[in-house]
């Protein structure tokens, strides 16, 4: 194993910028790490055949006197949701399976443009839906900490390739917590941005209102420098917000100084109280606000009383949308078609299409959606589901009018098996209570390693809410934090995770 | 006709009349001629090759998103000023969900609850000059939908068909549906209504130029309801929404025909079934659709990828002030202007040839020659081929036609010739001219020998002139015209004739 | 849940209707508390950042070529997607 793949992206770069290590060599250090411990993993769909050329025009470009990018050379996972132009997108499912995509989504141009180079397409659940990564039309995805437990979901394969060294940076996309569920429970960063702030453009939609692309990295830093390169407005994507971003590398940088801490104010919510949680779920999240506090900080009771109907909500509202963004899988223009026996018809070649070609939870999710959409039942439902996202709102701003962040624990418990829950969907819903008051209000989001649960030894995440548009303070507080708690640790949490494909 | 209910009585309109009251409304789609389409930078074009005028919006490709024309705001709010509508100071699109393959993504983008413009009202002046005042509901932005070509089968119809093809072209062109109110007491007039009704809307879009309004292309397409309810009966009747009515005549027949086809339904004791007919242009009948059902659940919602449509009252000022006359007072200005009696006036606006006559003029002609082409010779071909003249032939190419009749290039009968070519869509008349070889012969040279050639065959007819039997010249000038395929000045070749008798 | 599978063009089996019965009842149960909160005076929000007239210039822009209109699809014939027989009306 190079050691090349335990560098951080910026460590990374940092070489590829000195000419002390090639992005040829980087690129194949880390498609050999595929090699050794995909087989094991499966946090890839797809491995990309023009990585190598790709790292070889860079290093020409470099060589050539070319003024490139902070992060130019270094490689990059990209969740299967978000379409690309020299590899399939499926978005997990089998109704798009080898579907080729005539543009690129936006974050994957710019990533290009700034010189990152595609390894590959991550694994992840079907159309994103899950916690789990369980609902992949190819396959789960194992945590590379335990291979008998959920490497989180819906972003499983990108937490999972940073996390077992496939890849330093990876894409992720985050409708409900499908980037921060998933760096909770291996150990990485993933951060959603304030709802806009990122492109929407080219990632297959699941829930319009409520998706976002992000970050999933190792490190906070290299969290912002990957925002840094994918964010900021495009005319493509309406919602898309015309602000001027600040750096968020440097907020980075900056926060790992430490100074934050001093005098910021920290709300934990009432109404998520620690019974809530897996033991050492707590612990770990009350010993990370501790560290904070024994620097300075101050850690406020917050009361957010309508965050209890934020899962209702979501389970109304994503559905609904979701019902109507995959009414385009219709077998007509592209994708799975299958023809019924008998006389077929137009309507009867949809419907078998789209029995054949969704799993189970997209189904149940679609019909779902289509039952609060339908008429008698809209404002029962989907109008109900948009008020609580007001008073949602509404709670947000009344807590940040008295903290900076929020701090919840990333998840209620740390990785489950495999299996475990993938019969009873309301308790995998239940998962996702802490990150989907983000996605309902828009505000940003950031998960990062708070320590290991001492009951299973697993990874556990805390995560820091900020107003929206205030992505650069969760940059700021969470280096801030993963500085402390890497210092107490004597290194970085993913150096007690179970060393995978032969020793170094 | 494949799959018809047999052919169903009718009952005579004035019988239907007496028993019956007919209410009727009216949706009508009109085609905006912006650049580009509604949600992309794709051309709005017409006849192009299938498939062709395409951006990943139009196909519903994965990842794509749509963005609003601001173009087609300003259109729709300017059409909206015209029809007397309130402009809404925040309007916005929805999805309207249903499948069917000629829709690229299996929603269409329309607005629902919160239209653009709302409560206005519309005056038609009828054959004889009475106005009639119509009650507008709404009028509301949405996309077009691609074109289905049913191919096997005996009939290209939809009923018996092997298979369609579709081509998403015309799938996202920029729509404003007009919807009116109920229009009460149109009594034994609702078929002129009907038509003088579409005949104003399309008036209104032409001297806006927000739509090409030809409604053999579907740049116009009116959708009539009607129903009937008994004399004295408060309660309106069940009605039938006829589509694909695609001419003006066709609404008027319509109209008549379904009136006097529910009538002998009601007289006989029969319910109406409350169902979309088709018009059929060629029968002049319509045919039941599908039934209204609980499968027409479109499911609406607010549209999670656009934004509401909050004009500013600078803006709606701005349109205001640029909005042209109103078409009752536009026809009384241009009666008086070119000078036309009442009868050669209701000529032109009863053919719907208002807007033709007027561009005629501006190109050139003189009002009495625009008339008489319009409602002449071009009205006398677009009956015999059951099309609209506006259809035909370009304005601008019948004001060239007569320049060059003016400039005695083309004779009267040539002209009707090169009419014909420009109608065949041989080019402009100086194209066709060209083409065919059609000019008058004005080459004296090439006349004298013709005429010196026909002298030769009639040595006689000189002496016969220059005797003071002048008549005699005929024959010569017959054999000349002959001679020369008709492209001569009869004229010219008659005075030369008597040139050469010394009689001149 | 059959007229669902309609609306939502899925075939659903008999045994996946019965499945799908009894676990979106659960959820329906769970989620109906939404209205327990959702008061008339309370307004709906449907975009969680609210942004007003977003729009784009009536400008020509890139296109698709015809292939790759055509490179996904199922079924194609003389440049145009091909689909079978469509029961009921035109439209
Ligand atoms: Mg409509
Ligand atoms: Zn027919």
């Amino acid at each position: 194993m190079s050691e090349l793949i335990r560098l951080s992206a910026a460590d990374l770069a940092a070489k590829l910028a000195s000419g002390e290590v090639s992005s040829v060599e980087a690129t194949q250090a880390h498609l050999d790490r595929i090699a050794a411990v995909d087989a094991d993993i499966h946090a890839f769909l797809h491995v990309s055949d023009h990585a190598l050329d790709i790292a070889a025009d860079i290093d020409r470009r470099r060589a050539a006197g070319e003024e490139l990018g902070p992060v130019a050379g270094v490689p990059l996972a990209i969740k299967d949701v978000l379409v690309t132009t020299d590899m399939p997108s499926t978005s997990g499912s089998r109704i798009l399976e080898n579907y080729m995509s005539p543009f690129d989504a936006t974050v994957v141009a710019r990533a290009r443009a700034a010189g990152l180079v595609p390894l590959g397409k991550t694994n992840m659940d079907e159309f994103a839906m899950g916690s789990s990564t369980e609902h992949s039309a190819y396959g789960a995805t194992h945590n590379p900490w335990d291979l008998d437990r959920i490497p989180g979901g819906s972003g499983g394969g990108s937490a999972a390739a940073v996390a077992a060294f496939e890849a330093p940076l990876a894409l992720g996309s985050d409708t409900g917590g499908s980037i921060r569920q998933p760096a909770h429970v291996t150990g990485t960063v993933g951060l959603k941005p304030t709802y806009g702030a990122v492109s929407r453009y080219g990632a297959i939609a699941l829930a319009s209102s409520l998706d976002q692309v992000g970050p999933v990295t190792r490190t906070v830093l290299d969290a912002g420098l990957l925002h840094d390169v994918i964010g900021g407005h495009d005319p493509r994507d309406s919602t898309s917000l015309t602000d001027v971003w600040p750096s968020f590398a440097d907020a980075a940088r900056e926060g790992a100084r430490g100074d934050v801490l001093r005098g910021l104010r920290v709300g934990v919510i009432t109404e998520l109280p620690d019974s809530g949680f897996q033991r050492g779920v707590s612990a770990s999240f009350r010993a990370a606000l501790a560290s904070m506090e024994a620097q300075g900080a101050e850690i406020v009771e917050i009361s957010a009383p309508h965050f209890e109907f934020g899962v209702a909500a979501y389970y109304l509202i994503l559905p609904a949308e979701a019902s109507s963004n995959l009414a385009k899988f219709d077998s007509v223009r592209f994708g799975l078609r299958v023809t019924p026996p008998g006389t077929p018809t137009v309507e009867s070649v949809m419907a078998a299409t789209r029995d054949a070609g969704f799993g189970d939870e997209v189904k149940r999710r679609i019909i779902l959606g289509t039952y609060a959409l339908s008429a008698g039942y809209y404002d029962a439902y989907y109008g109900s589901a948009q008020k609580v996202r007001t008073l949602i709102q509404r709670d947000f701003d009344a807590a940040f009018a008295q903290v900076d962040v929020l701090a919840t624990p990333s998840a209620p418990t740390t990785a489950f098996r495999l299996g475990e829950k993938i019969d009873d969907p309301m308790q995998m819903y239940l998962n996702d209570v802490t990150t989907i008051p983000a996605n309902l209000a828009g505000v940003p989001g950031i998960s990062v390693p708070s320590g290991l649960a001492e009951e299973d030894g697993l990874p556990v995440g805390i995560q820091f809410l900020a107003p929206a548009r205030q992505d650069a303070l969760l940059y700021r507080v969470g280096a801030a934090l993963e500085a402390l708690l890497v210092d107490s640790w004597g290194g970085p949490l993913l150096d007690r995770a179970p060393v995978r494909g032969g020793a170094l | 006709m494949a799959m018809h209910e047999k052919a169903p009585q009718l009952m005579d309109f004035d019988t239907a009349l007496e028993l019956f009251e007919p209410v009727l409304g009216f949706e009508v789609h009109v085609e905006l001629n912006t650049n580009t389409k509604m949600f992309s930078a794709a051309p709005n074009s017409f006849g192009r090759e299938p498939n062709s005028d395409l951006a990943p919006v139009d196909l519903g490709l994965p990842g794509s998103l749509p963005v609003v024309n601001e173009q087609a705001v300003k259109y729709s709010i300017s059409l909206g000023l015209a029809l007397g509508c309130q402009i809404a100071p925040s309007s916005r699109f929805a999805r309207k969900n249903y499948f069917y393959p000629d829709l690229g993504k299996n929603y269409q983008i329309s607005q629902y609850d919160e239209p653009i413009a709302f409560e206005g009202s519309v005056e038609v002046e009828l054959a004889d000059g009475t106005r009639v005042v119509v009650p507008i509901e709404r009028a509301h932005m949405e996309e077009d939908a691609g074109k289905l070509t049913h191919v096997g089968g005996s009939t290209g119809r939809i009923q018996g068909a092997e298979y369609s093809l579709v081509d998403y072209n015309r799938a996202g062109v920029p729509l404003v549906e007009i919807v009116t109110k109920p229009i009460y007491g149109a009594e034994h007039r609702a078929p002129e209504i009907a038509k003088a009704y579409v005949q104003t809307i399309r008036d209104i879009v032409l001297s806006l130029g927000i739509s090409d309004a030809k409604m053999e292309r579907g740049n116009l397409r009116c959708d009539a309801n009607v129903s009937l309810r008994p004399r004295g009966q408060e309660k309106l009747g069940t009605r039938t929404e006829t589509k694909n009515v695609n001419s003006m005549r066709s609404v008027e027949r319509a109209v008549r025909y379904e009136i006097r086809r529910q009538a002998a339904i009601l007289a006989a004791g029969g319910a109406i079934t409350q169902e979309t007919r088709h018009w059929h242009e060629d029968t002049g009948t319509t045919s039941p659709g599908r039934p209204k059902s609980d499968a027409d659940d479109y499911r609406y919602f607010p549209e999670p990828d656009l934004l509401p449509v909050v004009p500013s009252a600078e803006l709606i000022d701005e349109l205001r002030a640029a909005l042209p006359e109103p078409p009752a007072e536009r026809r009384r200005r241009l009666k008086a202007e070119w000078g036309f009696s009442d009868l050669e006036f209701q000529d032109v606006a009863n053919g719907g040839l208002l807007a033709e006559v007027s561009a005629t003029i501006e190109a050139g002609a003189t009002p009495a020659a625009a008339r008489k082409w319009w409602t002449g010779e071009i009205s006398r071909i677009a009956n015999a081929q059951g099309r609209e003249a506006s259809d035909l032939v370009a304005p601008v190419d019948v004001a060239s036609l007569q320049t060059l009749i003016d400039a005695g290039t083309l004779t009267d009968k040539l002209a009707r010739q090169v009419l014909e070519g420009v109608i065949l869509g041989e080019g402009t008349p100086q194209e066709v001219i060209d083409q065919r070889g059609l000019a008058v012969v004005s080459d004296d040279g090439a006349l004298v020998s013709a005429i010196d050639e026909a002298l030769a065959a009639q040595p006689d007819v000189l002496e016969k002139i220059r005797d003071g039997k002048v008549q005699a010249a005929g024959a010569v000038i017959g054999a000349v015209m002959k001679a020369m395929k008709g492209q001569a000045d009869a004229a010219r070749v008659r005075e030369l004739v008597l040139q050469r008798a010394g009689q001149v | 849940m059959r007229h669902l599978g309609v609306l939502a063009r899925i075939q659903l089996s008999d045994e996946e209707i019965e499945r799908l019965t009894g676990q979106l009842d659960v959820i329906v149960d769970n989620i109906a508390k939404v209205s327990e909160v959702a008061t008339p005076d309370v307004p709906a929000t449907s975009h969680p950042i609210p942004l007003q007239n977003v729009y784009r210039p009536d400008v020509v822009g890139e296109t698709l070529t015809l292939a790759q209109a055509l490179q996904n699809a199922p079924d194609a014939y003389d440049g145009r997607f091909r689909v079978t027989a469509i029961l009921g009306e035109e439209q």
